[in-house]
């Protein structure tokens, strides 16, 4: 862990001298929170901090602590998703099944490194169980309906999410005690994906696409989402197990399950005519709105990673 | 022994508080009103016995105290524990639903606890809505206390999603976000009758909903 330090040192360096910008920028000329673009800066930075606090967790606590701090995102988030969900009063039990049976146990097999089951036991067990203590209750008004939002939300905010920790757990020759370096890819390449995307469709951005999901969605940002994360992707590939031309690659993957979690959490909220899943970071909604992305593309760059370098 | 009881009583309040942010991460939305100690009487869509823990959750900590929660006596005063939480957490105003049997005067007591500067907390349908409807026709006890001062702030305030997270019969409550949404304050108009007040007070109060189910 120790030859890590310079690099956290360097990424703390760099986060204070951001925030500092963005602050003092925020206090001088938009003090009323009317620049959307510092505005989203902003956002990306906390979750940026986040990501120093899950480095730091793991070199103090190691696994243990970086599993139980997305437990905790993960009863976040799931509580964020199941808020939007379509339920009745039968689904009382199955509901509840899911916060105190399914959310800690997928955390627990994490926590004890069963490979085996932590990786099927939602799709498999929970998503067959569930619905039977659901229609024991009797209601069948909706039924598929409430079970496959159910399903969805559990996917999402914990089998997804669960996928981030779980990359602390991938055995890679030669890459021992840095997989933490693994999450910090995953989120710096997602998020510079967001991040770049976002400001090429705000400055340049023209050609619409897609306007009926986000008015906002231009093949500018596409098309600079993708260049600006590939590049930094491709030059951060002394930080991961890959070869320069395969983080090129892996970078071109994490890009497109970003863009795609995104537009599909997007459509998501749009359907729930709602503009926020949460109000877990004020001012910049929920678990789930801050990564959404990042999560979306956690299980595929896990089972990626695992295949070709585990 | 009766600063023992109110630590006590501060105590497990906070841990309440604790537990309904957990449960609900229940967030006020100040839209017609300032999270300010001013005289007030909060009223509410009545959907659970939890319902004003969230309100009082969703006030800042030093309006709290001033704020009292109007409780059936006839529920609350059943077990020592239950009347201890609404008495020594809650600082309720405790007033017996049953006309037959009660000695006291619920607006009376009310209109008391006003004067002595406190806020009050009242859910005017008077008892749980389990109905599809979102409320129930009010009682008419806003009326006579919006009568009988007429200078008070009645402010509405609805509370969304908390059916969901404990419907009525269930043992064990769901962890889902709710919502405490406060409006603009109405007043009795000079020379309204009860029915065209009670009507307003309503309005006001459904205005409040959330736009996606005031759609469905």
């Amino acid at each position: 862990m120790s030859e890590l330090y310079p690099l956290l040192g360097s990424v703390i360096g760099i986060l204070v001298v951001l925030s500092l910008a963005i602050g003092i920028l925020r206090e001088w000329k938009f003090a009323d929170g009317s620049n959307d673009i510092i505005e989203t800066l902003n956002g990306y930075i906390i979750v940026w901090w986040g990501m120093v606090v899950v480095f730091w967790l793991s070199s103090l606590l190691g696994h243990t602590g970086v599993i139980l701090l997305f437990f905790a995102l993960s009863f976040a988030a799931l509580r964020e998703f199941l808020t939007l969900t379509t339920k009745s009063r039968s689904d009382h039990y199955a509901l509840l099944l899911a916060f105190i049976f399914v959310l800690p146990f997928q955390y627990y097999l994490l926590w004890i490194d069963w490979y085996g089951l932590y990786s099927i036991f939602i799709p498999v067990y929970a998503f067959l169980i569930l619905p039977v203590v659901s229609v024991i209750r009797g209601a069948t008004q909706d039924f598929l309906i409430r079970v496959a939002e159910t399903q969805w939300a559990l996917m999402i905010a914990v089998f997804c999410a669960s996928h981030v920790p779980a990359l602390l757990l991938l055995d890679i020759a030669g890459f021992e005690g840095r997989n933490v370096l693994l999450i910090v890819y995953l989120v710096a390449v997602v998020q510079i994906h967001d991040l770049m995307h976002y400001l090429f469709a705000k400055l340049v951005g023209r050609r619409k696409v897609m306007p009926q999901l986000e008015a906002s969605k231009t093949w500018e940002g596409v098309a600079g989402g993708f260049v600006g994360a590939i590049v930094i992707g491709t030059l951060l590939w002394w930080i991961t197990p890959f070869a320069p031309w395969q983080a090129f690659f892996v970078s071109l993957v994490l890009c497109m399950c970003g863009l795609g979690g995104r537009m599909v959490m997007t459509a998501i909220k749009r359907d729930r005519g709602v503009k926020d899943w949460g109000h877990l970071v004020p001012g910049h909604g929920g678990f789930v709105d801050r990564l959404d992305s990042v999560v979306f593309a956690a299980p595929i760059f896990f089972h990626m990673v695992r295949f070709f370098w585990g | 022994m009766n600063g023992l009881r109110r630590f006590a009583g501060f105590v497990v309040g906070n841990a309440i508080v604790l537990f309904a942010r957990f449960l609900t991460a229940v967030r006020g939305i100040w839209l017609g009103v300032e999270p300010v100690p001013h005289k007030r009487v909060y009223y509410s869509n009545h959907t659970s016995n939890a319902d004003f823990v969230l309100i009082w959750t969703a006030l800042p900590p030093r309006m709290r105290r001033q704020t009292r929660p109007v409780a059936a006596a006839d529920y609350w005063f059943k077990s020592k524990l239950r009347a201890f939480i609404i008495t020594d957490v809650f600082n309720a105003v405790p007033i017996d639903r049953r006309a037959e049997v009660r000695e006291d005067d619920p607006l009376a007591k009310m209109v008391a606890a006003l004067d002595e500067d406190a806020s009050l907390i009242i859910f005017p349908e008077g008892r749980r809505n389990e109905g599809p409807d979102p409320l129930l026709p009010f009682k008419t006890g806003l009326f006579h206390l919006a009568e009988e001062r007429p200078d008070v702030d009645l402010v509405p305030v609805w509370l969304e999603n908390l059916n969901s997270v404990m419907p009525r019969g269930e043992v064990f409550p769901i962890p889902l976000i709710c919502t405490v949404t406060f409006g603009a304050p109405i007043h009795l108009d000079v020379g309204e009758d009860k029915a065209a007040f009670l009507e307003r007070a309503s309005d006001a109060l459904l205005e409040l909903r959330p736009r996606q189910e005031a759609a469905s």
